[in-house]
């Protein structure tokens, strides 16, 4: 189970939820299973993200896999200069 | 220079050689964005809104279009409508930033542009454009754009980010928000709580080389485009979306680039010329005037911050309340979300709310610029640490080293940080002689600390081995920096031959994979890691000839300092000339690809050292010392690592004591020259002295961590402590101009 | 719209052009003579990115018309290389690293050269004033003083 955590921002989606345990083998069914357990953060979730697994921030992290036991957090996307 | 791990004992990384391109930029020959010429050229010229808000009513180009030597007049009607086809609204807000429809939004937005046989024309031509306005109501900063009953820029937007979603339109586009524990209880346990608010005013990037673009448009939709720009395949796909066409129509040559820092990741000259290419039928050449990059193209947003902070008598941080306010400038999109994730990320704090809230007023549209949206927050952060440390008589590094980040930390916006450098940077500055130096009549000394997440995103390189053993390192990040330098550093460490025997290439979006934009301080890191990747792909294939020449199976092989060697030494070594030269015997040319979306990014931290003397007749603060300590993970290129640091620093120098964008009341930018917007010249500064840290990133094969942007994080908030320690006053309004100082003077002794 | 013939020496080599006599020297010298090393950075003289040696007195390209320079004797960053060997100025920048974006280096080098030909042994302070009529927004300019301080010591001990 991966242990995924919502940001303040994503929390009006989740009814106040701050933290899930989900089973999922990459980010995209990851989202997808949150997605089932409130509505309509799937596509918050896959637009608006970057992700940090175990720390690593990464973009574009749809089939990225989600070890057993992962950290999982949703961020913004970030821009550079 | 490596103050933390040992050197591994490269022998081509951290050395200091000649960059590759340095010869053509010292002789007058390195080619900028303005400096092609094609036969039967035009020269464009882009007509401008004078108002800051208003509608189209008519555009006649009739007079414009019968004037000699003019060969094309286009219109925001020459453009694909890309909100009636349904386009994502960020793509939208490109192509009306490009080009205005129906109304302009900022003094400066583009209405029309021509291109003629000679500039004089061209000029005249866009003078006789005629634009008739319906002048609206504007709104210039946060405060009056989200004052209530202000004039809106978009009818429709509805603030994100608020819940429940408001039912009446504003110009607040969207709301960020981070929060942890309880504020109450934090601020309870504090002994001490100090509220500041801070505003800043807009900065350009102030890169001295204005836009520039030549397009040449053949009629069956293809065209070439020449530019200087941070990404010439991100410009691909900027332009392509604005003109409605699809990228493959369209070849982007990189130019050399004389600075972006962030203001040259977006499009504005581009889709204009080919255009007007088209209509044309010949090349056409635009380039921006200093006026117009200053009226039109992205600063950094202006803001207001509030920070209230609380601490323990021993020193710990116990909570922090910001809430943050950015001008996002005609469309959304400030860099308030980064600041919001910056703001505290550096130290560890068991209570927080970070709220923040982008806004749209009638300037130019916000580009990003070095570690967007950080510089504000830090200056205001760490301005209120300054105060919070003065107030319980603590040394400022050390009340920075008791809350430090460090591995395992809960970062302020969620994941923990893995193995960073920051306390090795504090300590780095608290061991330098800088320190203790001795301070003179009227000078102070000021700490600050940055930290900036570094970017990873994708990339492409190829290597081709050529005949005599050379190389040729292709990849596709403009070169801003010295980047080509630390390409051919690693390529040169990986293949084991000499950095002079690589030639390190920009290529166009015809001959390199993708590359995404060269920003965030990631070329370096992600470029770096696909040339890598590369070059392991070439020794690769090098062991395997190696082993079909020796009839060997290739675990017998290992390529050690540039030649295939057996492993029991039963053969003579074949060195990287030898096998290329008969690699058409051994499976043919050598040549390797990598394409990449970047792992292991490291973030990057700063502290800085500031010693300034400021006159009390005059106002005037004059730096005197100064000293960065930055964590580079490891420097390929130290030459360069201390160019961006130094950059970064004298940036944020001219942000904190002279650089603002100056508006009269309605929305026309005063001071759109370099004489007028001040940056640092020689004689403003001491030298900077930097001091490279090495935390090496535990996830990148060289431990690299990105170094382009976290310098300019630090630099305001160092110079007003400084100036308090100097004077006793604090400023929170940048610039910390000579008025300003002296006013404060004056209150103080009031 | 009668252009004027004008008549110079840049570089040491007799050049003549045509110009309208609205026209700058320094777009005269990028659009008519080719010689693309001096920029444009903001056409008002407040960078130096368009400095070049005008009868031997550092000048900004963009203020001066074009048919003002006939008959004069010009250098541009194109003339420092001579027959092929870099001029000290132009190796102590290499080797200092004393460029990033390299807009400005042209400008640099001909306003260091003027510098170094009037006063050959400049404190640090001399070379910071002499130099800040020209911009650089990447370095912090610390690189280019310690490169123009190295200059002037190999051309003094050579």
């Amino acid at each position: 189970m991966a242990q995924v955590y919502f940001s303040a921002g994503l929390r009006d989606l989740t009814g106040g939820v701050a933290q899930v345990d989900v089973q999922a083998s990459n980010v995209r069914r990851l989202i997808a299973a949150l997605d089932e357990m409130f509505p309509g953060i799937g596509e918050r979730l896959s637009e608006a993200s970057s992700v940090a697994i175990d720390g690593e921030i990464l973009t574009d992290a749809e089939y990225e896999s989600v070890p057993d036991q992962a950290e999982v957090h949703f961020l913004d996307i970030l821009q550079g200069g | 220079m490596a103050l933390t791990e040992e050197n591994p004992g490269y022998k081509w990384v951290g050395t200091r050689p000649i960059r590759p391109d340095g010869l053509d930029k010292v002789t007058g020959k390195a080619q900028f964005g303005a400096d092609l010429t094609l036969p039967g050229m035009l020269f464009g010229k882009v007509v401008r809104s004078p108002h800051a808000h208003a509608r189209i009513l008519s555009i006649d180009t009739s007079a414009a279009e019968s004037m000699l030597g003019v060969k094309a007049v286009i219109t925001g009607s020459d453009f694909p409508d890309l909100a009636a086809n349904g386009a994502h609204a960020s793509d939208i807000d490109v192509a009306n930033n490009a080009i205005a429809r129906d109304k302009v939004l900022y003094e400066g937005h583009v209405v029309a542009a021509v291109a003629a046989t000679t500039r004089e024309l061209a000029e005249a031509a866009a003078k006789a454009v005629e634009v008739s306005y319906e002048i609206l109501p504007h709104v210039l900063t946060v405060d009056e754009a989200m004052a209530d009953n202000a004039p809106l820029l978009h009818e429709n937007m509805i603030t994100k980010g608020v819940d429940p979603a408001p039912d009446q339109p504003s110009n607040v586009a969207s709301r960020i928000v981070h929060e942890r524990g309880d504020l109450e209880q934090g601020f309870g346990e504090a002994d001490v709580v100090i509220e500041r608010e801070f505003t800043t005013k807009p900065v350009h990037q102030g890169y001295i080389e204005p836009h520039a673009a030549v397009a040449d448009a053949n009629n069956d939709g293809r065209a070439n485009i020449w530019c200087s720009s941070q990404g010439h395949f991100a410009m691909r796909a900027y332009t392509a979306t604005v003109l409605g066409v699809s990228q493959g129509t369209l070849k982007v040559t990189a130019a050399e680039i004389g600075g972006g820092f962030g203001g040259k990741t977006v499009i504005y000259l581009e889709p204009l010329a080919v255009r007007l290419s088209q209509r044309s039928g010949r090349p056409v050449k635009l380039v921006m005037d200093r006026d117009e990059v200053f009226r039109a193209t992205g600063p950094t947003s202006g803001t207001r911050i509030k920070v209230k902070m609380g601490i323990s008598n021993g020193g710990e941080l116990t909570a922090a309340e910001v809430w943050m306010a950015f001008e996002a400038g005609a469309y959304a999109g400030s860099p308030v979300g980064a600041a919001g994730m910056t703001v505290i990320a550096a130290y560890d704090i068991p209570h927080f709310l970070v709220e923040g809230y982008d806004v749209v007023c009638n300037k130019p549209r916000v580009a990003a610029y070095r570690a967007p949206g950080a510089p504000m927050a830090a200056f205001a952060v760490e301005s209120v640490l300054d105060e919070l440390a003065r107030s319980i008589d603590m040394d400022p590094i050390e009340v920075r080293l008791a809350n430090a980040a460090v591995e395992g930390t809960q970062a302020s916006y969620g994941p923990k940080f893995p193995r960073i450098g920051f306390v090795e940077t504090l300590e780095a500055i608290k061991e330098h002689p800088n320190y203790t130096a001795e301070l003179g009549p009227n000078q102070g000394r000021g700490v600050a600390a940055g930290f900036w997440f570094n970017a990873g995103m994708n990339s492409s390189a190829t290597v081709h081995v050529n005949e005599n053993g050379t190389a040729t390192v292709v990849t596709g990040s403009p070169d801003i920096g010295g980047s080509r330098q630390s390409m051919a550093l690693m390529a040169a460490e990986e293949l084991g031959i000499p950095y002079e025997s690589i030639k390190p290439v920009v290529a166009d979006t015809e001959t390199v994979g993708f590359n995404d934009v060269t920003g965030g301080s990631r070329v370096t890191l992600a470029t770096g890691a696909a040339v890598v990747d590369a070059c392991r792909l070439v020794i690769e294939d090098l062991r395997a000839r190696a082993a079909k020449t020796w009839d060997v199976e290739i675990d017998q092989v290992e390529w050690v300092d540039g030649q295939a060697q057996h492993v029991d030494g039963s053969q003579p070594p074949l060195s990287l000339n030898a096998l290329a030269a008969k690699s058409g015997r051994t499976g043919g040319p050598i040549s390797a690809n990598a394409s990449l979306n970047a792992r292991g990014v490291g973030a990057g931290f700063s502290t800085q050292l500031c010693d300034v003397e400021v006159d009390p007749e005059t106002g005037v603060t004059r730096v005197v010392r100064y000293l960065t300590a930055q964590d580079a993970g490891r420097a390929i290129s130290p030459d360069y690592v201390e160019g961006q640091m130094q950059g970064g620093v004298v940036q944020g120098i001219g942000w904190g004591l002279n650089e603002e964008y100056i508006h009269d009341e309605n929305g026309a930018m005063e001071n759109p020259s370099f004489l007028d917007y001040r940056m640092p010249v020689a004689s403003d500064l001491p030298m900077i002295e930097c001091s490279i840290v090495e935390v090496p990133n535990p996830a990148h094969p060289y431990g690299v961590r990105g170094v382009g942007e976290v310098g300019i994080v630090p630099p305001m908030a160092a110079l007003a402590n400084a100036i308090k320690d100097a004077t006793g006053v604090r400023l929170t309004d940048l610039p910390m101009t000579p008025i300003k100082v002296l006013e404060a003077l004056n209150e103080q002794s009031d | 719209m009668a252009r004027t013939h004008i008549t110079t020496v840049i570089n040491g080599d007799e050049v003549d052009f045509l110009t309208e006599d609205s026209t700058s020297l320094l777009n005269a010298l990028r659009d008519e003579v080719g010689l693309t090393g001096a920029k444009e950075g903001c056409g008002t003289g407040d960078c130096g990115s368009c400095s070049i040696l005008l009868d031997e007195r550092v000048t900004c390209s963009c203020l001066v018309f074009a048919p003002e320079a006939n008959g004069a004797n010009i250098l541009t960053v194109e003339g420092l290389t001579d027959a092929g060997e870099l001029h000290p100025l132009q190796q102590c920048f290499l080797e200092g690293a004393a460029l990033q974006c390299g807009i400005c280096t042209p400008g640099f080098l001909i306003a260091a050269k003027a510098l170094l030909d009037k006063n050959p042994d400049p404190t640090e302070t001399e070379i910071r004033y002499a130099l800040a009529g020209n911009l650089c927004r990447c370095t912090g300019y610390d690189k280019i003083v310690r490169a123009v301080q190295e200059a002037a010591l190999q051309m003094r001990e050579q």
